[in-house]
């Protein structure tokens, strides 16, 4: 008899939520942002109701600031067969300029947690499927499979319902909506080791090239395009870098590393002393408990 | 941590990993979360930064002086941390060689039964922390009870804080003779227990020197071999709750599900319940080519040789060793909301993909978790514990909760709220539900209602006090009686003085009330006739399950809708002045609330009709429903 491994189970509990999902929420949605971990979340979806399209769209809640490969890749999944890709961003955000130099966490709370919030309400999404893994952040762990967010889209810790076995109860009230996480039970290293087992299409930029970066308070970021501001004394320098996680290109810090494979990336992984999130300025505005505080206003 | 050299092969293992799932319980106090944090830290699962943080928070907030405070890494939101304890479930994970494990971190204070019963749903194995220098506590005890009722089979007794008693073989021994006359006594069977120190590291990864006179396993070369509770599933028989139909086009038609048990290949005999038709596993279809077969735990979608009714909630099963169906049983609950359980309320059952209405009786007992007594109980309260009888409106495919998780196990959900209030463990099914059908009558309903040359129906006015529900009812009945009709009116005068003189107005009587008035309406609708009622009834789920014990179409609600102050300024009986001056408790509309219907198939406008003018209407519209 077949033995399970444990990326067969995580895989069989993540298909079984997407498909509780499917089977009892009004309209469903996938927040797919083009990481690894939407990429993993994708495939899953695409295996949970094959041979069937997906019955729900992609939404892309867009800051106009990622990298170019990003959007190449995005484009490239919105044209499979079967998928459709709703792309949103906020309009007040686009007509006042908002962006990374110039507004600080301001660039973050109106591009993805505004911008998100409207997206959802607008096209009355009752579910929305996000990649959020448990081991990420201390609050995430405590957070549930299927986690409800009030008329405003707030979290509120305290009033979240038991999960028991895998019995979901996905039933909300009026104004209620659902934020979804498939991978809450997947570790940074599961979501490689699927990768690598089921081929799956990543942005390159996972993977270390030549690229033209600068360092910025400890962070190196990468020049994707011409909008990148230099400020006085720094200069542009090519260095054979990759990215542990992708978000808007001024805001996400660079590693040096010479991970030209899946493989690679797995072995430089396990030698890091660093975690997953370390590269990302936005964890860094108030302290440890940023994270939870974000949720709380209705960060994804 | 150190890279391997040869990665790929490293990998190749890796991906033979089993996932094992285990609680922890015990409180703050008895060194869990250190405990936790040394697996995390000794597993390699903390990085440089994360620890960096650490090393702040513990000069902060710790409790261990200079040294690294590993509970701080484990207590996640902020608003614990200042509390300095842990509020709910939280999920962690680490490796070993062998395993990948999941741990849900649960606290051990009581009011949290709740968490730790959500917790250990999922887990093999409970670790259950007793520190050495306070022995088996009542909360031992409870958290043992607890992972025995979710049926956890493999139990870790971890004798914490060796270090603080001098690593004596004594106060560990202790321990041990106490847990085992307490195992015995409440039948766990499979249980080891493992002296360690979290804060030194003794034990938790790897042998004590400290500890020589301790021979047994460290804590992870114990969780690594412990059975797993799926590779018993697998050998049970072919089970799976159909959970969503794909069906993209005319040549395909899909069952989609998580096999709860045993296992399943192409040309395998399948039942499907609770219905009952048989029909064979034509492919078992994968976006990675057609399987040859899967087993427990897999999600797959299936599909059969022949074209047979099968949808969500239906569950695919063994054609030669089928579950049962039933409609009572009798269960274990435990209640998991601030409002009390409410005997004869309907409640959302969810049990695997099956939803259903449920009603729970009193119960028949309570347990007392510190001291396992049963008690006497009306009704349960926040996580209080029970045993009692429930009833769903319709079949639903079971089994016992100790033979299968998946069919055994369920929620309840109220159905205001939709608050998850409760989980389940059903036990068996009543007797009576299983075995005796229902007395067939050779006089059936139709008989009743023909012999009258009418469709019986239930006329179920609803609305505040004064709204106008019984005049406008006695008008109705009045005209119906003039056109030849069989009527019967109830309302509270000839309900509350005989069948219903025992209840009173709290919210559990009022519930009880309307029931009972469901079921004599029900009866008379048996009759042939056409029934009137005059309650308040102020509660959506009462009245919804007052329609779902009727045929389809007979159920008709009027709402006589009055806007409070209306009702108020009426006033004809002077209830209101009464309830307003604190003399009438449980008064609808003053202090208990009244939810309107959402779609009533007559809604009155007592502003704009007369009770005259609405009468009329109400019997137009029946006329319509002829």
């Amino acid at each position: 008899m077949k033995q399970l491994t444990h990326l067969d189970r995580l895989e069989a509990e993540s298909i079984h939520i997407m498909r509780e999902t499917v089977a009892e929420a009004d309209k469903p949605v996938m927040l797919y942002s083009i990481g690894k971990d939407s990429a993993v979340m994708l495939h899953l979806a695409k295996k949970a109701f094959y041979p069937a399209p997906l019955p729900f769209p992609l939404l892309h809640v867009d800051t106009t600031w990622k990298f170019r490969d990003m959007y190449a890749l995005r484009d490239k999944v919105a044209a499979e067969p079967g998928i459709q890709l709703i792309v949103y961003k906020n309009p007040e955000a686009e007509s006042r300029g908002i962006n990374p130099f110039d507004h600080g966490s301001l660039h973050t709370d109106m591009w993805k947690t505004e911008g998100l919030k409207q997206a959802l309400d607008k096209y009355a999404f009752d579910a929305a499927f996000g990649g959020a893994r448990r081991d990420e952040e201390k609050s995430r762990a405590k957070e549930r499979i299927f986690s409800f967010r009030d008329r405003n889209h707030r979290w509120d810790p305290k009033r979240q319902r038991p999960e028991l076995w895998s019995l979901y109860n996905v039933r909300k009230n009026r104004g209620e909506s659902i934020r979804v996480f498939p991978l809450s039970n997947w570790t940074e290293l599961d979501v490689w080791q699927y990768i690598l087992r089921e081929k799956i299409e990543i942005v390159p930029l996972y993977f270390a090239a030549e690229r033209p970066t600068v360092e910025r308070e400890g962070l190196v970021l990468m020049v994707d395009d011409e909008r990148m501001r230099l400020n006085d004394g720094e200069a542009v320098v090519s260095r054979k870098v990759r990215f542990r996680t992708l978000g808007c290109y001024p805001l996400s810090g660079a590693i040096d590393s010479e991970a030209v494979t899946v493989e690679d990336i797995v072995a430089e992984m396990l030698a890091s002393t660093t975690s997953e999130r370390q590269g990302r300025a936005i964890d860094r505005d108030a302290g440890a408990a940023s994270m939870e505080k974000k949720k709380q206003e209705g960060y994804f | 941590m150190n890279a391997p050299a040869d990665i790929r092969a490293w990998l190749v293992e890796q991906e033979h990993k089993e996932l094992l799932r285990f609680i922890t319980c015990g409180s703050v106090d008895d060194g869990k979360s250190t405990l936790i944090g040394r697996l995390l830290y000794e597993t390699k699962q903390i990085f440089d930064d994360q620890l960096a943080a650490l090393e702040a928070d513990s000069k902060r907030h710790g409790t261990q002086g200079q040294k690294i405070d590993y509970a701080l890494l484990v207590d996640g939101l902020s608003a614990e941390r200042e509390q300095g304890i842990t509020i709910d479930v939280a999920y962690r994970f680490f490796a070993s060689e062998k395993r990948k494990f999941i741990v849900a971190d649960t606290p051990g204070h009581e009011q949290y039964t709740r968490n730790m019963v959500t917790g250990a749903s999922t887990a093999d194995v409970a670790v259950l922390l007793v520190d050495a220098r306070k022995g088996v506590l009542t909360q031992t005890r409870r958290h043992s009870y607890l992972a025995k009722l979710v049926g956890i089979r493999h139990l870790v007794v971890a004798v914490t804080k060796m270090d603080l008693v001098d690593y004596d073989q004594s106060a560990f021994d202790a321990v041990v003779a106490d847990y085992r006359s307490f195992a015995e006594q409440i039948g766990i069977g499979d249980w080891i227990a493992i002296p360690v120190s979290g804060l030194n590291g003794d034990n938790v990864v790897r042998a004590s020197e400290a500890m020589p006179w301790y021979s047994g396993p460290a804590l992870l070369d114990h969780l690594d071999v412990v059975p797993l509770e799926a590779s018993a599933d697998a050998e049970k028989p072919f089970r799976m709750p159909v959970q969503w139909v794909n069906r993209p086009n005319q040549n395909f038609r899909g069952f989609a599900g998580r096999i709860a048990s045993g296992a399943v290949s192409p040309g395998a005999e399948v039942r499907i319940l609770p219905f009952g038709r048989v029909s064979r596993v034509d492919r078992v279809a994968s976006a990675d080519g057609d399987l040859d077969g899967a087993v427990a735990g897999q999600s797959i979608t299936i599909t059969l040789a022949d074209e047979v009714d099968c949808s969500r909630g239906d569950v695919i099963v063994d054609a030669h060793d089928p579950p049962q169906s039933a409609d009572q049983f009798e269960a274990t609950i435990v209640w998991m909301a601030e409002d009390e359980l409410l005997p004869g309320r309907g409640y959302w059952m969810k049990l695997g993909t099956q939803t259903v209405t449920a009603t729970v009786q009193a119960p028949k007992y309570e347990v007392n978790v510190n001291t396992l007594e049963h008690l006497a109980a009306q009704t349960l309260g926040l996580n209080g514990i029970g045993v009692a009888e429930i009833a769903t409106d319709r079949d639903i495919v079971f089994e016992s909760y100790d033979d299968n998780k998946a069919l055994g196990g369920f929620i309840l959900i109220d159905k205001l709220t939709n608050a998850t209030v409760a989980c389940g463990m059903i036990h068996f099914a009543l007797r009576r539900s299983l075995n005796i059908h229902r007395q067939h009558l050779d006089v059936s309903r139709e008989t009743h209602a023909q012999l009258k040359g009418q469709r019986p129906a239930v006329l179920w006015f609803t609305g505040l006090s004064g709204a106008g529900k019984s005049t406008i009812a006695n008008l109705v009945e009045k005209k119906l009686v003039a056109r030849g009709r069989h009527t019967f009116l109830l309302d509270g005068d000839n309900v509350r003085h005989g069948l219903n003189r025992d209840l009173g107005f709290t919210e559990a009587d009022r519930i009880e009330n309307i029931r009972r008035v469901g079921e004599v309406a029900r009866l008379m609708t048996d009759a042939g006739l056409i029934v009137l009622t005059a309650f308040i009834s102020p509660f959506r789920a009462e009245r919804e399950m007052v329609r779902k014990m009727l045929p389809e179409g007979e159920f008709i609600e009027v709402f006589v809708d009055t806007a409070l102050e209306e009702a108020e300024r009426r006033d004809e009986k002077g209830l209101y002045a009464k309830a307003r001056a604190g003399e009438l408790q449980n008064f609808t509309g003053i202090d208990s609330p009244y939810e309107a219907p959402e779609a009533p198939e007559i809604r009155i406008d007592t502003t704009q009709l007369t009770a005259e003018q609405a009468a009329d209407a109400i019997v137009e519209e029946l006329d319509k429903r002829r």
